[in-house]
């Protein structure tokens, strides 16, 4: 057991660290970890976890807690979780530290303006690749299109979209859809 | 712009319960609209920051956000506030899965969500763009981001690695 959870944690401490761009970035890493190197799953049941970490809340790192869950029960979750957090978020603390000890030098404020389009592109990419992945159907596309116009043209809270959209989809269900 | 230590908390809480599909639209809501802690401004070019270290870029921003409002412990109290309830929902799905997975009606809700979430999430890099007013460079720049991973499916760091030099450079040769 202490063997597991030793694994779990030098693994995702190493990927966590290879996450540019997000938690998406490592997944064909943790699989091949997961399955092929250390056997700790078929690749079935990846692809299962990977999927219930998508109904849950939250940032994507979580299906890190989930791998975490089915090798080593509650302890390897939270040795998963922590492992796959900690390394980065102490780097984005260093970082923060950096920035508020620079004060307001034309650099930062550089660097920061260059980065500001990249990160809204990124953003857009990951909405059109979860369009993709979504893949469903014509109900589907207008339910993310009203979500946009929701957003792009309203201040409302974001619940209403995600509860109108569930309505919607259960309703058309209803009536065979 | 003060924050206190119980704020951040409820408010980062309130971000990773809400945040189905993907944080970042209730990040901005939550953070930029609902409670005014950053300006539009502000928080994109945290959250530019956020983008090019490793992790997800949303756990980055808010260490960085804890840490401006409240030092150290409000970074410890963003990151903790953002993961507890996911964490806990998780394992109750984690738990019910068996149960609920086969329901018919848990998958139709399911991605019915999940398409409505995808449209918030594009919603939310459009409503970001078009407040901050950018010029045709930054447009371009952030066309090409778009274009290259969301469908042409380059691997994201690749694509931050070419475009983030470029895009800073930019920046620095009109400001010359």
């Amino acid at each position: 057991m202490n063997e597991l959870l030793q694994q779990l944690g030098t693994v995702f401490a190493w990927l966590s660290l290879l996450q540019f761009g997000g938690t998406n970035a490592v997944v064909p890493e943790m699989h091949r970890q997961a399955v092929d190197v250390l056997h700790w799953m078929d690749t079935r049941t990846f692809a299962n976890l990977f999927a219930l970490a998508q109904l849950a809340p939250g940032p994507n790192v979580m299906i890190v807690s989930l791998v975490g869950w089915q090798v080593a029960g509650l302890r390897g979750l939270v040795v998963a979780t922590l492992a796959m957090t900690i390394p980065p978020s102490l780097l984005a603390f260093a970082v923060s530290r950096l920035m508020l000890r620079a004060g307001p030098s034309r650099w930062l404020v550089i660097v920061k303006d260059g980065l500001v389009p990249v990160a809204i592109g990124m953003i857009l990419a990951s909405g059109a690749v979860m369009v993709q992945a979504a893949d469903s159907g014509p109900l589907g596309l207008a339910i993310s299109v009203g979500a946009v116009l929701f957003i792009v043209f309203t201040d409302f809270n974001l619940l209403w979209a995600l509860c109108s959209a569930i309505a919607i989809g259960l309703l058309a269900h209803s009536f065979g859809y | 712009m003060e924050v206190s230590r119980t704020e951040l908390f409820l408010g980062f809480a309130k971000i990773g319960l809400l945040g189905f599909g993907g944080i970042a639209p209730w990040a901005r809501h939550v953070i930029v609209q609902e409670r005014r802690w950053l300006t539009e401004r502000e928080y994109a070019s945290i959250l530019g920051i956020g983008q090019v270290l490793p992790g997800p870029n949303t756990v980055n921003s808010s260490i960085i956000i804890g840490d401006r409002f409240q030092g150290t412990t409000g970074a410890a109290i963003a990151l903790v506030g953002l993961l507890c309830m996911p964490v806990t929902v998780l394992i109750g799905i984690a738990l019910l899965y068996d149960r609920i997975a086969n329901l018919p009606l848990v998958g139709v809700a399911i991605a019915a969500g999940a398409a409505a979430a995808a449209g918030l999430v594009i919603g939310t890099a459009l409503k970001m763009a078009i407040k901050l007013k950018p010029d045709l460079l930054s447009i371009a720049v952030g066309l090409a981001a778009f274009v290259s991973v969301g469908l042409l499916h380059l691997p994201m760091a690749l694509a931050i690695a070419v475009l983030a030099p470029v895009s800073i450079g930019i920046v620095w040769w009109r400001q010359r």
